[in-house]
């Protein structure tokens, strides 16, 4: 039974988005969870299904102004104006500041920030009728510290959190909170590909000593997602074993 | 056209929660009703779904009055 209402996850095929998926829909939350490819809607179909067989997977390429529009036409169609929006989906395209090229900084840009505004106004309308909402955009520990490699990746996610308090400002008398979870590293395919001796460089910096596990971050998006936590708005919350204690 | 006129007057007490006395053909929304932005925002909105049309942004904009929503309404039906 999912008696919460909707809950859409943005990038649920895999890492923490996967994770965020899994839990809101052991939460109770009726799930959609999203990827850019069908095979991925069919495996988050499939994964999310064994909790309830209400929840979905549904293709979203958030880059894509359009698609992104029908695609979230079609969701409100079918499922109805979700309770929680979690945008977790981006991605990254490594390089030094003096090697990156345009195109590398439009796609991250494009993606982690200019897709996040497209879900968002495509959800805010609804949930202002509804006269409720939460929506909980996935940001990064690099957004604060920034990264060498990640000028572009630190930039959209910076951007995020502000757009978020922005947003949050806004539509705060209408019931609705915007706030930011923004992991710090955490053992996913994303962080899988670093090598070695990076994984150990920032083993160092990581006071707990030890990578965060996704389920730590929905962990926190879940608590977000909850009645519990409806007074908090436009706040980054940080999970990230004291890595950064700003 | 009356209907028209009588249904927007009723949306707009409804979104800004004013009395219907107090609602005239000339009253602006921000002015003498005491919207804020969001909440002439949401006022195209209500017009929208009560009135099953589109109302794109740039129209929405100018739609200051009581009188100009009456008017759009009844020149976009």
């Amino acid at each position: 039974m999912s008696d919460k209402g909707l809950a859409l996850v943005t990038g649920a095929s895999r890492g923490i988005g996967r994770a965020i998926a899994e839990r809101l829909a052991n939460d109770g939350f009726k799930v959609v969870g999203t990827a850019t490819s069908e095979s991925g809607a069919a495996q988050i179909s499939e994964a999310l299904q064994g909790i309830n067989s209400e929840n979905a997977g549904i293709v979203l390429n958030i880059s894509d102004a359009d698609q992104t529009d029908a695609a979230l036409k079609q969701l409100l169609a079918d499922h109805g104006t979700p309770a929680v929006v979690v945008n977790n989906a981006g991605i990254t395209r490594d390089n030094l500041f003096l090697r990156m090229s345009e195109e590398e900084w439009d796609a991250v840009i494009n993606t982690n920030l200019s897709g996040v505004f497209r879900v968002c106004k495509a959800m805010v309308k609804p949930m202002i009728k509804q006269k409720s909402g939460c929506i909980i955009n996935v940001s990064s520990i690099i957004g604060t510290t920034g990264n060498a490699g990640q000028a572009n990746y630190a930039a959209a996610k910076a951007g995020l959190e502000g757009f978020s308090r922005s947003l949050a400002q806004e539509i705060a008398s209408r019931n609705i909170t915007v706030n930011c979870v923004a992991p710090g590293f955490i053992q996913t395919d994303m962080t899988e590909i670093l090598p070695e001796t990076q994984k150990e460089a920032i083993l160092a910096t990581i006071p707990v000593k030890r990578l965060g596990q996704a389920g730590e971050i929905a962990g926190t998006v879940a608590f977000l997602a909850s009645s519990d936590a409806k007074y908090i708005t436009g706040q980054t919350i940080h999970v990230n074993g004291g890595m950064n204690m700003g | 056209m009356s209907n028209i006129e009588e249904r927007v007057k009723k949306i707009v007490c409804e979104q800004l929660g004013v009395k219907e006395e107090d609602v005239k053909a000339s009253s602006s929304f921000v002015d003498d009703l005491g919207a804020d932005s969001l909440d002439t925002v949401e006022l195209v909105m209500a017009l929208e779904e009560e009135f099953e049309t589109e109302i794109p942004d740039e129209d929405a904009e100018k739609l200051t009055t009581v009188q100009e929503a009456i008017d759009y309404i009844i020149a976009n039906l």
